[in-house]
């Protein structure tokens, strides 16, 4: 790699620069307020800038952008529903939460309930839904920075995660904020101008554009490639086509619809994202916040569907697998192609920038979820549970909070490297999911139902949570070793008769017809190499790692069933274990949530 | 600032102020939630079920599902900007007024909600 020192600068520029603005905010904190919520003194424009930071994950950026590469308008999907989410946020949660709770979400559940009790299931939700969340940055981080820069798995994980234990610990939720801002505002303007000049050239035409793209015999063959045999009957321009409709990626309506569900009332009951509203003063403005991330993300989504497609056309579906096969790396390949290519020091340039800024994406997601983390183990166990009762000095909860981001920091090292090499997609369906069927339901049902107490809110976490994880361990996200040898055998047996046709073929005197024959075979060898691979990989393993042959839930996506049942479960805990005080202080709650009145309040009781 | 066990949760529910903000909050609010709650689940349902309507070319390539896919933007920020002028019209001022006669500081302006003391 001759241009390893360009990428290796462009990465040393922007961690210096989230560096030094760690190093500035190191002075500013003072108190647990100051780790936590950056002393409130975040202003609108700004956390919207660090909203947008926190949840356009790695994820997002270059998953999103890849799916679409692949998949075309089902990947764009997710784009839409990434965005609809924060309209229950806007209207529902943001300003109520402000008012309410101070550090976490559990000082929202603890508000007119049992302290203790909802301080310890409010906690362990949340260190359960960001674990989830952040293993999945961890190991798609290591990943990347591996394909990215060339140093292997184990030292990638673990410079994400001191890079990232050294915003937290030192510069607490005011770096936590800034580093979030840094990499929004440079995700987004990289982005945009790789749109600007994918789209430019269609002089900014929409038909214009996607026109080329369904004439492109590398989207076609992509989309022949993923439908099989019914595609042998279609016409080219009929396969360019299908990658502007749905139904390449998703197959199950229901999953779809369950997944629109996750994402939708999962993003209000993050833990890191809920925990943005505390570092502003007031409702009014962690409104205003939410406006500015919708602005932001909602612009940022709309720019995927040109990079995915431009991807698409540019690159090629083919390219894009062949260096990852989920599709990750199309948006710094597109960035590659648009700078001049592989051998240019500008396509290199742009390459280098791109990759920095994915990876300046997943620390600050990460910082954010390990803040998010430490804060419930520090805060509510630690003060709110162990020591209640007790007075704790700032010092001594400023310590607390370190003391408790580094466990955490640590735990997320050793998890990512622990899970090397494990597929990790399911584990932030997962996490949406749980913060969908548990955090959302108690969050809502506290703020706006009089009725709701301590026994709903435990039940109701409860059931939200262990149905939505009981479901995923046994739906078809995990790997069912009877089934992939299955599949690989019935590849094998096949292998010989097809192999026999497309010799045949190759003989032919059309060259049209023996140069597919010759493509048809190169497929063949690559299937048999798989299927053997998968029949070594799985040897001696007949059962999914929960000890099943197949799968006992067929969905993917468990929110259909959770999140109904997740409120039902604070519903009939909260009429079954009735408590007066809940329903006393409803009033209280009621009207703080609306008008917000001395929000210092919050922690008593 | 006033004491916080000073301020009387009760009377400012039964004020008739605050009984007319929280009426028409709710209606609002989850008047416009249904809706485009609703809207954004047309998508999946969509794609899912009615996929002829969605292949359906009607600008050049581009296609009713794509068209609708767009449109959700334009929901979601038709909706957050109707929401915060409505918002900041009507409900912060008469939070604000409730707010300042019930002895606390306004929804709007609130001092540091910090440090003020360790928790109980």
């Amino acid at each position: 790699m001759s241009y390893r020192w360009l990428t290796f600068s462009v990465f040393a520029a922007i961690i210096a620069v989230t560096m030094y603005v760690t190093y500035v905010a190191a002075k500013r904190v003072r108190s647990a307020s100051d780790f936590y919520t950056a002393g409130g003194g975040v202003s609108a424009l700004q956390n919207g800038w660090a909203i947008a930071g926190d949840y356009l994950s790695a994820a997002s950026f270059l998953g999103i952008a890849g799916l679409i590469s692949l998949y075309g308008y089902d990947g764009f999907m997710y784009s839409v529903g990434f965005l609809a989410a924060y309209i229950t946020v806007l209207l529902l949660i943001a300003e109520p939460c402000r008012n309410i709770g101070r550090y976490t979400l559990a000082d929202i559940l603890a508000y007119r309930n049992d302290p203790k009790k909802t301080r310890v299931v409010g906690a362990l939700s949340t260190i359960t839904v960001s674990t989830f969340y952040l293993t999945a940055q961890m190991v798609g981080g290591g990943v990347l920075v591996k394909t990215l820069i060339g140093v292997n798995y184990e030292t990638s994980v673990i410079g994400v995660g001191i890079l990232m234990l050294a915003y937290v610990i030192f510069g607490g939720m005011v770096a936590t904020t800034w580093v979030q801002i840094i990499k929004a505002v440079l995700l987004v303007t990289a982005s945009l101008v790789m749109v600007m000049l994918v789209w430019a050239p269609y002089g900014f035409s929409l038909p214009a554009f996607l026109a080329d793209i369904v004439a492109d015999p590398k989207v076609q063959a992509r989309v022949a490639t993923l439908l099989g045999d019914p595609a042998k009957t279609m016409s080219a321009a009929e396969l360019g086509q299908r990658f502007l409709e749905p139904g390449l990626y998703f197959k199950a309506p229901i999953d779809q619809i369950s997944l629109g569900m996750a994402l939708v009332f999962g993003t209000a009951g993050l833990p890191h994202i809920l925990m943005r509203f505390f570092t502003v003063r007031t409702a009014v403005q962690a409104r205003r916040s939410v406006v500015w991330a919708m602005v932001i993300i909602g612009g940022f989504y709309l720019l995927t569907l040109f990079l995915g497609f431009g991807a698409a056309h540019l690159v090629g579906p083919a390219t894009i697998v062949g260096v990852d096969a989920g599709g990750n790396m199309a948006a710094p390949l597109l960035a590659q192609y648009i700078g001049g290519g592989p051998d240019s020091f500008l396509g290199n340039f742009m390459l280098a920038f791109v990759s920095a800024v994915a990876f300046a994406t997943i620390v600050a997601v990460v910082a954010g979820l390990v803040l998010a983390s430490a804060s419930a183990m520090a805060h509510d166990l630690f003060v709110g549970v162990i020591r209640a009762g007790r007075e704790t000095s700032p010092q001594g909860q400023v310590r607390a909070a370190r003391v408790a981001t580094l466990i955490i920091g640590a735990l997320s090292i050793a998890i990512g490297i622990a899970a090397k090499g494990q597929n990790v997609a399911v584990l932030v369906g997962l996490a949406f999911a749980v913060a969908a069927s548990a955090n959302f339901p108690c969050v809502l049902l506290t703020l706006y139902w009089k009725r709701c107490n301590t026994g709903g809110i435990v039940t109701g976490m409860l059931i939200g949570t262990i149905v939505a994880v009981g479901l995923t361990l046994v739906s078809p996200n995990l790997t069912y070793p009877k089934a992939v040898k299955a599949a690989a055998h019935k590849v094998l047996d096949a292998a010989p008769a097809k192999r026999a046709a497309a010799s045949e073929a190759q003989a032919s005197t059309d060259p049209a017809v023996a140069a597919k024959a010759a493509k048809d075979l190169a497929a063949l060898d690559k299937a048999v190499a798989k299927a053997n691979a998968d029949l070594v990989k799985w040897a001696g393993e007949e059962t999914s790692f929960m000890g099943l042959d197949k799968p006992l839930f067929e969905l993917k996506n468990p929110g259909v069933i959770s999140i109904p049942l997740g409120f039902l479960g604070v519903i009939f805990g909260s009429l079954l274990f009735r408590d007066r005080r809940a329903e006393e202080m409803w009033n209280e709650v009621y009207a703080r949530q609306n008008i917000g009145l001395q929000v210092s309040k919050s922690v008593a009781g | 600032m006033a004491n916080p066990d000073a301020v009387d949760w009760d009377a400012i529910i039964r004020d008739p102020r605050f009984q007319s903000l929280h009426r028409r909050k709710s209606v609002f609010l989850w008047g416009l939630m249904i809706l485009t709650v609703s809207y954004y689940f047309l998508l999946p349902i969509g794609t899912a079920y009615f996929q002829d309507i969605f292949k359906i070319r009607v600008w050049g390539v581009v296609n009713v599902g794509l068209l609708f896919a767009l449109s959700q933007f334009v929901v979601a920020w038709v909706l957050a900007l109707i929401y915060s002028r409505k918002a900041s019209r009507d409900f912060d001022r008469m939070a604000a007024e409730i707010a300042a006669e019930y002895g606390g500081a306004p929804a709007e302006g609130n001092p540091r909600p910090v440090g003020m003391r360790a928790v109980a």
